[in-house]
């Protein structure tokens, strides 16, 4: 742990609203449009965070619980990730295996928070949320198998010091971009995008991610939003590890490279959700299974 | 390459060797035992009596804490031997514990009394009508016998043992035997188990290769070796519940009371777990393909155990597929650890056998738990059928909370218990994939299974959680429902504390279960395990510590703003019902179809029809897709060959005495004609 690395954590905690506000930017600007603010995300927070709160009547503290426990999760889960060659905030032998669970556990109370609602609306987007991760999560941690297998090493942070340049083996390209593909679906996946999910929607029988969550607000609402983009920012900032695997020699320079690299993914999530679009649900499963075969050709080359 | 802890062939020790002084330590063993035969005549002689169950309850529970004493100074370290005189030719009284004989004990102790104390109340509406005391005496005879199975270092007196824990726990399924699925399911496990046992015979006789049955001297014969494996996997991994052998798994647990259910998922498959590592003791350094075959083997189980779990409608036969799957995971571990024994892998080793003993552990915890609390909510509701019930948390609030604590360290989720053996195993499988070499495909399907296995494991038991005890109940009987009462209630609370308490303390649990992983992985990477596991340990009480900050928050907002209650938005529709909400057979469909492929699930779907249709239905069901499609084939064709040689059976007797003639004369004849 450096000083670097706790302000990459702050850097996070503080920043990760903004990707959203990016991602809007950019399918905005490709639409011709002017679009919201960049801090589009940061006034809905303030304002959610100012309101009172109306509960079911059907619900438990479950459901109350989920919000809290799952952006105490995604906080943790995001001190466990490297910037690149910049090390994490904790860093030790399997910490991908917690980072990975800890966004499971966020996921189940998410759950079983829209379950508690009683609600068909929450119970399909449920169901829906559980199919697509259960496969997204061996596609996830067999690419990064990969690349421990690249690295020989057993932490998150060993791993991307590694893998950067001129430190990493020579071999290391095509496992980087096979994983960085399949990278890049998860996250797409993860972060309810489209082609999977459509945040945007306003139909609810079509909503994944968003349904989950229709009975949330106020407080709740706020620590939801806040826990989903902090989930992005964990995710742009490994893609950017693996697909910019670049260590300049300064740590300085290292951080805001791949803090450039990140914002660069959400510019990239833009383009792709402009340019395309959803999947029918039926062919999402398959899209999964591709990058969990990306994943597996990137260890095959790994472990050649 | 020198491997840790093996050594190459046992030295055969004489028969009678100098008793050790271990009296003391013996003592709580014995008391154990006594207990328990004692507990088992008493409760026979009450028959339908209340008492029956208070004498078979408090005789559990005393039992329990003497097999925790015995076990856990024997996994400390203080190792005992006895032995008795016993007439039966080729036996011997030979019990002994070492650490891990003494980690099993303890695990068996712990659930055995637990379920006791859940049993009292759980019978008591059976008492003056069906035979109580018949199902305690085989209660405690199980608990008796499986604590023998794990201590016993004689062939003879462990296949007596093992068949005694088959056949009390028989007898417990049986207590409902007027229901004819009840039947099916004892039928379905005697023949499986019989089978099983059959394999157990050759290898014994193997191991033996002639010379005698004491555990000291057993060794295979040169070359015998994979043989001897391979029985071991199917003779255990019948009673385990491997994949293709576990038919009989999700027959009998439902069919058992549920303390008994209990019992039979928690810790008696385990004994098929201890036996295939007492083997591999026995059996000396492993060549990698073994590693592989239970990888294999874990990995087909895990998976195929949760995907038969989602498409499950009844509450305790999802739960008695889960134990498929979790044996699956604990096969996954030893795999793990058997390629980092046999490519001298030390830390790989040590952190799949730990993974795997903890998982033993940690399995026992909470699938009793699921078990007793599933037990809870068929005696408040009677029913276990998912889609009756719903919304027990707000009725049930102790075995709701207790279930959830269950649910989400079945998934393998952090804070709790299972994500810690999970962990190992997981850590495990990465250091293999970054160490390279063949061992690495290893660890790569070992990592990719779990992955696997975790996301539906969440999908089930979101699932199982959310529509039994969230949203609005479905039935008049779910409406009803409360909390059972205390002596039903502890020992759920406290198996839910000792997942919480497991998952806080890892490091302390590996340390404690280190002597037994020694015995197989060596010792050397145990320091390297438990520092790992403080990582875990740390990342748990943090979570903790965000999760109380960030309440403490949100009530801090919330003070002097208005708090109120609506119903559940939906969508505009003013009078959302029960009936509304999600079911389970809609909530896994998404799954099940992705996979229908292996699930064979069957369909009966009634479209609605016309401008006013009256009704429409659609019904789902998945059966064992190996039971229907290659067993029942199998013992059909068995039948009817039986049937065919039916000639033979006339029941005149001098008919049969000429059979008996010719096959003597026809042994006489073999024997004869190959010599010179």
């Amino acid at each position: 742990m450096t000083f670097l690395s706790v302000l990459h954590l702050l850097l996070a905690l503080a920043g990760a609203p903004l990707l959203a506000g990016i991602i809007h930017r950019v399918k905005a600007r490709t639409a011709g449009r002017r679009g919201p603010p960049l801090l589009q995300l940061y006034f809905d927070l303030g304002k959610l965070l100012k309101k009172g709160a109306v509960y079911s009547r059907t619900t438990t503290w479950v459901f109350k619980a989920g919000p809290i426990v799952g952006l105490a999760a995604a906080v943790l889960s995001l001190s466990l990730v490297p910037l690149g060659p910049v090390p994490a905030v904790a860093a030790f032998p399997g910490d991908l295996i917690l980072m990975v669970y800890l966004l499971g556990l966020m996921r189940f109370v998410t759950v079983l928070a829209a379950l508690d609602t009683g609600s068909a609306f929450e119970g399909l987007g449920a169901s829906r949320e559980v199919q697509f991760s259960a496969l997204a999560e061996p596609a996830l941690l067999l690419g990064l198998g990969a690349l421990a297998a690249t690295a020989r090493d057993m932490s998150l942070s060993g791993i991307f010091s590694g893998l950067s340049l001129p430190a990493a083996p020579p071999s290391a390209a095509p496992v980087l971009l096979l994983v960085s593909a399949a990278t890049f679906i998860v996250l797409l996946a993860e972060n309810a995008r489209i082609p999977i999910d459509d945040p945007n929607t306003h139909l609810e029988l079509t909503m994944v991610h968003e349904a989950m969550v229709l009975d949330h607000g106020g407080v709740d609402l706020a620590a939801i939003e806040y826990g989903s983009s902090l989930k992005l920012w964990i995710f742009a900032a490994l893609l950017s590890g693996v697909a910019l695997p670049v260590a300049t020699g300064s740590s300085a320079a290292d951080l805001l490279l791949h803090l450039a690299g990140v914002l660069a993914v959400a510019v990239a999530i833009g383009l792709v959700e402009s340019g395309m679009a959803r999947l029918r649900l039926l062919r999402v499963p398959q899209l999964l299974l591709a990058a969990s075969v990306l994943s597996l050709l990137a260890l095959a080359l790994a472990l050649r | 390459m020198r491997r840790p802890g093996w050594k190459r062939r046992r030295p055969r020790r004489p028969a009678h060797r100098p008793e050790p002084e271990n009296d003391h330590k013996v003592a709580t063993y014995i008391l154990l035992i006594a207990i328990l035969s004692a507990g088992a005549l008493a409760a026979l002689l009450l028959g339908r009596r209340a008492a029956a169950s208070a004498v078979g309850a408090l005789a559990s529970i005393a039992a329990g804490a003497c097999g925790l004493i015995s076990g856990g100074t024997a996994l400390a370290g203080a190792t005992w031997d006895l032995r008795l005189p016993w007439s039966v030719p080729m036996g011997s009284f030979h019990v002994a514990a070492d650490p891990l004989s003494g980690f099993f004990l303890c695990v068996i102790s712990l659930l055995c009394g637990l379920c006791g104390l859940y049993g009292w109340r759980y019978l008591a509406h059976h008492a003056g009508r069906r035979n109580l005391g018949a199902s305690w005496c085989f209660y405690l005879l199980l608990f008796a016998s499986m604590a023998v199975v794990v201590t016993a270092r004689n062939a003879v007196l462990f296949l007596v043992a093992w068949e005694a824990m088959s056949l009390s726990s028989l007898l417990l399924v049986m207590f409902e035997h007027e229901r004819p699925e009840v039947v099916r399911a004892g039928w379905t496990y005697l023949v499986a188990t019989h089978l099983g046992t059959a394999f157990l015979l050759v290898m014994f006789l193997l191991l033996a290769d002639g010379g005698s049955l004491e555990f000291d001297t057993l060794a295979p014969a040169e070359g015998a070796g994979g043989a001897v494996f391979l029985l071991a996997m199917v003779g255990f991994g019948t009673k385990a519940g491997f994949l293709p052998l576990h038919v009989w798994l999700p027959e009998a647990h439902p069919a058992a009371p549920s303390h008994v259910s209990a019992v039979m998922s928690g810790v008696m498959i385990k004994t098929g777990i201890y036996g295939l590592l007492r083997t591999l003791l026995l059996l000396g350094p492993p060549p990698a393909w073994w590693g592989f075959a239970l990888l294999g083997v874990g990995a087909a189980s895990g998976v195929f155990g949760v995907l038969l779990a989602l498409a499950q409608h009844d509450l305790k036969r999802l739960l008695a597929y889960h134990s498929v799957e979790n044996i699956g995971i604990i096969a996954l571990g030893m795999g793990v650890g058997l390629l980092g024994v046999s490519s001298g892998n030390h830390l790989m080793a040590a952190l799949g056998f730990t993974g795997a003993l903890l998982h033993v552990l940690n399995h026992a915890v909470f699938k009793g738990l699921l078990f007793l609390a599933a037990g809870s909510v068929l005696h408040a509701t009677a029913t276990g059928e998912l889609d009756r019930l719903g919304g027990l948390l707000k009725r049930m609030p102790a075995t709701g909370g207790a279930f959830l604590v269950g649910s989400a360290a079945i998934s393998g989720l952090p804070p709790l218990n299972g994500f810690v053996s999970e962990f190992c195993m997981y850590a495990g499988a990465l250091s293999a994939i970054a160490a390279g070499g063949a061992a690495a495909w290893g660890g790569v399907v070992a990592a990719g299974s779990l992955a696997l296995i975790s996301g539906l494991a969440l999908a089930c038991f979101s699932k199982a959680f959310g529509i039994v005890f969230l949203g609005e109940p479905r039935s008049e009987s779910a409406e009803a429902a409360h909390d059972p009462p205390l002596s039903m209630r502890l020992p759920v609370q406290l198996l839910a504390g000792l997942c919480v308490a497991l998952g806080l303390c890892g490091p302390l649990a590996a340390a404690a279960a280190a002597p037994a992983v020694a015995g197989i992985a060596g010792g050397r990477a145990a320091p390297a395990v438990v520092e790992l596991l403080w990582w875990v340990s740390g990342a748990a009480l943090l979570l903790g510590a965000l999760v109380a900050a960030l309440a403490l928050c949100r009530r801090r907002l919330l003070r002097g703003r208005t708090v109120g209650e609506g119903p559940t938005w939906d969508c505009g529709y003013a009078a959302p019902g029960a009936r509304m909400q999600y079911t389970a057979s809609s909530y896994a469909m998404p799954i099940v179809k992705m996979f229908r492929g292996v699930l064979g699930t069957t369909e009966h779907l009634q479209r609605p029809e016309g401008l006013l249709p009256r009704s429409a239905s659609v019904r789902t069901h998945t059966g064992d897709p190996l039971l229907e499609r290659a067993y029942r084939p199998a013992f059909a064709a068995v039948a009817w060959l039986a049937a065919r040689l039916r000639w033979l059976q006339r029941g005149r007797n001098q008919l049969y005495v000429l059979y008996i003639a010719l096959a003597v004369l026809a042994l006489l004849v073999f024997e004869l004609g190959g010599r010179p």
